[in-house]
């Protein structure tokens, strides 16, 4: 940016007068100190505070708790020591292997796809000049769409009896399918809803990835002949690379929180085909009260949230993909 | 190739409508089905006349607190995005411009990066027993609160990128006029950074509105969100499909609004948290 270099510049040889012959006080300079101490905690101190309280302190509730049994009668609970038998009866927890296994499952299809869709669509409105804010604009709506919202659209969508996808199907002569119903499709059918829910948000950071491209690199890939195809491999994907590490990162921190369409749809169901981390979660700690078990689960589900960051870190560190 | 450009450009149309249409028709289904009656939706018909009986039922049924649940989402929304926004910006520019250690930085911002990757209702379950123990259970400081942390560390990013683009050399020129740490901030660089405020608060806001996990946890009835609200038509004994689709179609009309009015500052604060 030229215009603030030059106005540096400029403040610069203004700043450098006054501040060279340090003829103020040293009164003053302790009170500026002072001031400047006060400001910079007051300023801090909300965001510290609100993080103090409802991040550290639950981290640390919930792993005081997750070496108790606690037991509820008449809205009283009583706490008996449990060692670490919370953490050793999860790995007998069927519910919660399946909630693990389906949700890498998920995570990793339904990420995959989304990136998918959202890269063609991307490059496809980069290839049209006219209508691309509208189709921009449509593209947007089902990020601000509510996860449960969208988790009650498909839920009338995919329904056997009367939803809009078995009508459609039947139009090509297809028999009905009980889309959410079955062990068989249940999981796809949730990760397809949730690539139709994400799949614009990828949509959009590519769009502002390929937008941001230097022209001059493909006028010289046409010089010298690319086709297309060469220039979307040799041109395109390493230069969005970074772009595409960002997003794959953001949506399978995302993916790894699903909650809401699965309550919705299929609640975990049918068996545990559907059963995710989170939904495993919100049953045994909500709905039957295992508040000792349920921290331990909670404790679990932390630790390997930041064993995968380490991990995407260290691959971070070891490809250099980002600045 | 072959292909002119102009038929090039017709098929990239036509593949971008189609991809459209994937998108709205199913939202503009369910905003029909809550204009269907019961029956009608039931038997599959194509062609339905037009019914209000179920926004009706949603809004004013005896039954239904649906006012009450679209007030608190409001309310919710509306002052978690504040508490968040002012606590974020005032963060934000602590960290880049006053003279923390570097660790202390790194260490604030790496945590609420960390913090951001947890699932929201492994926190919950802590935040459900610590509301108790001070006595905020079922109540909207409760939500209010948890939304406000929940969102604090996508509004510490985005700020500190909107913060860190306002000049050093402008800060201290107005130092040097003798402005104080308020005026600074007040007069220097709130007006900079006003359209990064209105980006994070858009986001922000939608997504206090769309939380389902974390209100579900921490509510009761009468504090119940929209998106608990309507969870709970697809639990009924009975799904009451068209209720639910017309609660639905209720739900998604602060989203449009913003998208409609506050497309840019969507785009700019979704790009600006990824790509920056």
């Amino acid at each position: 940016m030229k215009p603030t270099a030059s106005a540096t510049a400029h403040i610069a040889a203004v700043v450098a007068e006054p501040s060279a012959p340090a003829s103020q006080s040293s009164a003053s300079d302790f009170q500026r100190g002072l001031d400047e101490r006060l400001w910079r905690w007051l300023t801090l101190s909300p965001a510290l505070l609100l993080l103090l309280a409802l991040s550290v302190l639950p981290l640390a509730n919930l792993f005081a708790t997750s070496f108790f049994t606690v037991s509820w009668s008449g809205g009283h609970s009583s706490f008996s020591a449990a060692g670490l038998n919370n953490y050793r009866a999860l790995a007998g927890d069927t519910l919660f292997r399946a909630g693990i296994l389906n949700t890498i499952l998920f995570a990793l299809f339904a990420v995959g796809g989304q990136m998918l869709c959202g890269f063609v669509l991307a490059l496809l409105c980069t290839g049209v000049t006219r209508g691309r804010l509208l189709y921009r604009t449509i593209f947007i709506l089902p990020i601000l769409v509510p996860g449960i919202v969208v988790g009650a659209i498909w839920k009338l969508l995919l329904n056997f009896d009367f939803g809009l996808v078995n009508q459609a199907i039947a139009l090509v002569g297809i028999d009905p399918l009980n889309w959410l119903g079955s062990a068989n499709t249940a999981l796809a059918s949730v990760i397809f809803v949730d690539i139709w829910h994400w799949t614009p948000f990828c949509f959009l950071l590519f769009l502002a990835g390929l937008q941001s491209l230097p022209q001059d690199v493909y006028e010289a890939a046409k010089i010298d002949g690319a086709s297309g195809w060469q220039e979307l491999t040799y041109v395109t994907l390493p230069m969005m690379l970074p772009t595409i590490m960002v997003t794959f990162a953001f949506r399978l921190v995302l993916a790894f929180k699903v909650f809401d369409e699965v309550y919705l749809l299929t609640g975990g169901g049918p068996g545990t085909s559907t059963q995710v981390m989170s939904f495993t979660l919100y049953q045994r700690f909500f709905r039957e009260d295992q508040t000792g078990y349920g921290s331990a689960m909670s404790v679990a589900i932390i630790f390997m949230t930041c064993i995968l960051l380490s991990a995407a870190f260290a691959a971070r560190g070891r490809t250099g993909a980002t600045k | 190739m072959t292909t002119s450009p102009r038929a090039r450009a017709l098929a990239i149309h036509a593949l971008l409508i189609a991809a459209a249409l994937l998108v709205l028709i199913p939202v503009v289904w369910v905003v029909a089905a809550g204009f269907r009656t019961q029956i009608s939706l039931l038997s599959g018909a194509f062609w339905f006349t037009p019914v209000l009986k179920n926004f009706n039922e949603v809004l004013f049924s005896k039954t239904s607190d649906f006012l009450v649940n679209y007030r608190n989402s409001l309310v919710v929304g509306t002052l978690s995005t504040l508490i968040c926004l002012v606590a974020a910006t005032l963060a934000a520019w602590s960290l880049n411009r006053m003279s923390w250690p570097r660790w202390f930085v790194h260490v604030f911002l790496g945590w609420a990066l960390v913090f951001h990757m947890f699932p929201p209702l492994a926190l919950a379950s802590a935040w459900f027993t610590i509301m108790r123990t001070v006595g905020l259970d079922n109540t909207l400081t409760a939500v209010v609160l948890a939304h406000t942390v929940l969102n604090l560390p996508m509004a510490l990013w985005l700020m500190g990128v909107f913060v860190r683009d306002v000049p050093v050399e402008l800060e201290e020129a107005a130092r040097l006029d003798g402005a104080t740490t308020p005026v600074l901030l007040w007069r220097i660089v709130l007006p900079i950074i006003a359209p990064g405020l209105a980006a994070t608060a858009i986001l922000t806001f939608v997504f206090s509105w769309n939380d389902f996990g974390v209100a579900l946890t921490l509510t009761m009835k009468q504090t119940a969100t929209v998106p608990v609200a309507i969870a709970k038509f697809a639990q009924e004994y009975e799904i009451l499909y068209t209720q639910m689709a017309a609660a639905a179609a209720l739900s998604i009309l602060p989203a449009l609004v913003l998208l409609i009015i506050g497309q840019r500052y969507i785009v700019a604060g979704l790009t600006q948290g990824a790509v920056k």
